[in-house]
């Protein structure tokens, strides 16, 4: 904040706390009513019982909250300044050297967190050196497996096996075995690559300068917060990766497919390189084409090769609603990432296009989505009763109002983002139960 | 029986925030609104490790002082008062050791029990430390005038 409209927004506090150190090494301090001098960028204080010396530096402080009863307060800001001051006709003037504050109405209360883990991560480690023992940030090992590897957005692969193993059913084909190893392999693999974002974001960069993450953005903190060291984040991404191609491998020789061997290792291939260098496709633009090929026909047709052991078109239809669906979650979940994207060269497709094309590429994919199913349905390559899914479309709707009212607020457009996970889940797990129902029929 | 001022007395018992001035790597007074808690003999404030730059002045400085000023947050109470006094901050366990002063901090923000719920969500806002301050010397403006002299009182006289 400039110092003009940090003089303007002190002349709306009522009074101040000016303090300085005494002759005998304690702060002191005093209340004072006080003007704003805007053209000499000054304070001027009125006189006050206890003199304010002028020989030394003053610190003034005004500071705000608003009372809840019954809650707490809200509405905290706080201004600091620092300077010397001298003797004026009825006080003292006090030349302004150094600033500081906070808003919560401009910079929320996460940001300031976020903003400041650098400081707690400085003074735990001090302390741990200090005591000989390493003091860092305690969560239940339950929470910290949850965020590190951001179990919830598992929906993501869930979605698109269970749809391929419906279709199988659907044509005739069913082990249950297998689709439970599928599961997974799947799910493994999944917390490897996400795990594997963080790792790679963390060494870009791009998570450290992120400092308004959602809890659908910006990935899991937990490096960052120093909950989870980097290096257990790589053994984790490892053990899944290794889980899941060690159950791949399981179901390519179980069915004998070399054609599932090739689709796995694709998957595997896109995952790593979503952020890794040298490919990095998410920095190229080109994130949202990896996610909807990976969760998509990558997963459904996968999921559909170990139960039939072939490849046919009706998977690949069906895996595109999901596909797009959750491409476009990533891309309304990159909408608030756009400045620290930019700082670390992330040029995902947010970065790069405007808000308007942002906005209307949003509705044009999900439109998309649903016509793939009534397309898919009118030729006869998916089942009537997956129709259902079209009951999804409020939902697509509430969030092309969302993203269009809150592009620009992070923290407005968290529930909206919640909302587009739902749409995917919704639509993905209708189009399943359109399967289940065509199977029963 | 007490030393501290009745006035001062019920100004700590209701504020929901004071300015902590302590003694910067400057050698200059560097400020802080906190909420302080009471328990009728030191007076208690707790920092987050996020900012916890004050903790590393106290730790160089124990010498503090603590101004209670503002009539909004003090329940419509008009006296202002500053406290000086020496500091010492509490933190055996960043994890935990700060809610030994929970009880206190919930009779003035009933919503930290909803916060606390989410943790999880903001880990290192839960690892805190307690600033612990006997008062030593104690300015109170009866009517809240501040172009009045104030009033003082010291350790060890009785009010």
């Amino acid at each position: 904040m400039d110092l003009p409209e940090l003089l303007r927004r002190l002349s709306g506090y009522p009074h101040v706390v000016v303090s300085w150190i005494a002759d005998d090494g304690y702060p002191a301090q005093t209340p004072a009513h006080f003007a704003v001098d805007p053209a000499a960028e000054q304070i001027v204080l009125h006189d006050t019982g206890q003199a304010v010396p002028t020989d030394r530096t003053l610190n003034v402080i005004a500071s705000h909250i608003r009372p809840q009863p019954g809650v707490g307060y809200d509405q905290r800001r706080y201004i600091s300044v620092w300077g010397t001051g001298e003797r004026a006709d009825s006080g003292v003037r006090i030349k302004i050297e150094r600033h500081w504050g906070w808003d919560e109405d401009i910079t929320p209360f996460p940001e300031y967190v976020e903003r400041s883990n650098p400081q707690a991560r400085r003074y735990l480690e001090e302390l741990s050196i200090e005591r000989g023992v390493e003091l860092k940030p305690r969560l239940s090992p339950f929470w910290t497996f949850l965020l590190a590897t951001r179990l919830p957005f598992l929906t993501a692969t869930v979605v698109p096996i269970l749809l391929g193993i419906a279709v199988a059913g659907h044509a005739g084909e069913f082990s249950l075995w297998l689709a439970l190893a599928t599961l997974v392999a799947g799910a493994a693999t999944h917390i490897g690559l996400n795990v594997a974002n963080d790792v790679f974001d963390a060494l870009s960069g791009a998570d450290e300068a992120n400092v308004r993450p959602t809890q659908f953005s910006g990935g899991s903190r937990v490096i960052q917060r120093g909950i989870v060291p980097l290096q257990r984040m790589i053994a984790i991404s490892a053990a899944g990766y290794a889980v899941g191609g060690g159950l791949g491998l399981y179901l390519v020789i179980e069915t004998g497919s070399l054609l599932l061997l090739a689709i796995g290792v694709a998957g595997v291939l896109l995952s790593v390189f979503y952020t890794a260098p040298p490919l990095r496709l998410v920095h190229r633009g080109l994130g949202e084409l990896t996610t909807a090929v990976g969760f998509g026909p990558i997963m459904v047709l996968g999921a559909y090769v170990v139960q039939t052991g072939e490849l046919a078109w009706e998977p690949f239809v069906a895996s595109l609603p999901v596909a797009i669906l959750i491409a476009l979650v990533l891309y309304v979940n990159e909408i608030p990432d756009r400045p620290s994207d930019a700082a670390v060269g992330k040029r995902t497709l947010p970065v790069r296009w405007s808000r308007e094309t942002v906005i209307r590429v949003f509705l044009i994919g999900s439109v998309a989505a649903f016509t793939v199913v009534v397309a898919g349905v009118a030729t006869g390559l998916l089942p009537l009763a997956t129709l259902i899914s079209l009951a999804a479309l409020p939902l697509a709707i509430q969030v092309h109002a969302g993203i269009r009212k809150y592009y620009e607020s992070p923290y407005e457009l968290m529930p909206i983002m919640g909302r587009n996970v739902q749409l995917h889940f919704v639509t993905g797990m209708l189009l399943f139960g359109g399967y289940l129902l065509a199977i029963a029929i | 029986m007490s030393w501290i001022p009745s006035a001062v007395d019920d100004l700590l018992k209701r504020a929901l925030v004071a300015e902590l001035s302590v003694v910067n790597h400057r050698g200059e007074t560097s400020t802080h609104p906190l909420i302080p808690l009471w328990d009728g003999e030191k007076i208690y404030l707790t920092s987050s490790v996020l900012f916890s730059r004050k903790l590393e002045h106290i730790k160089r400085n124990p010498k503090v002082a603590l101004a209670v000023t503002d009539p909004v947050a003090c329940d419509g109470l008009t006296a202002r008062c500053s406290i000086q006094g020496d500091a010492r901050v509490l933190e055996d366990d960043p994890h935990s050791t700060w809610e030994d002063v929970l009880p206190l901090w919930r009779a003035k923000e009933p919503a930290i029990d909803f916060f606390i719920s989410k943790r999880f969500a903001f880990p290192l806002f839960f690892e805190r430390s307690i600033i612990e301050i006997t008062p030593r010397r104690v300015s109170w403006w009866a009517d809240g005038n501040p172009t009045r002299e104030p009033q003082v009182a010291n350790a060890g006289q009785v009010a």
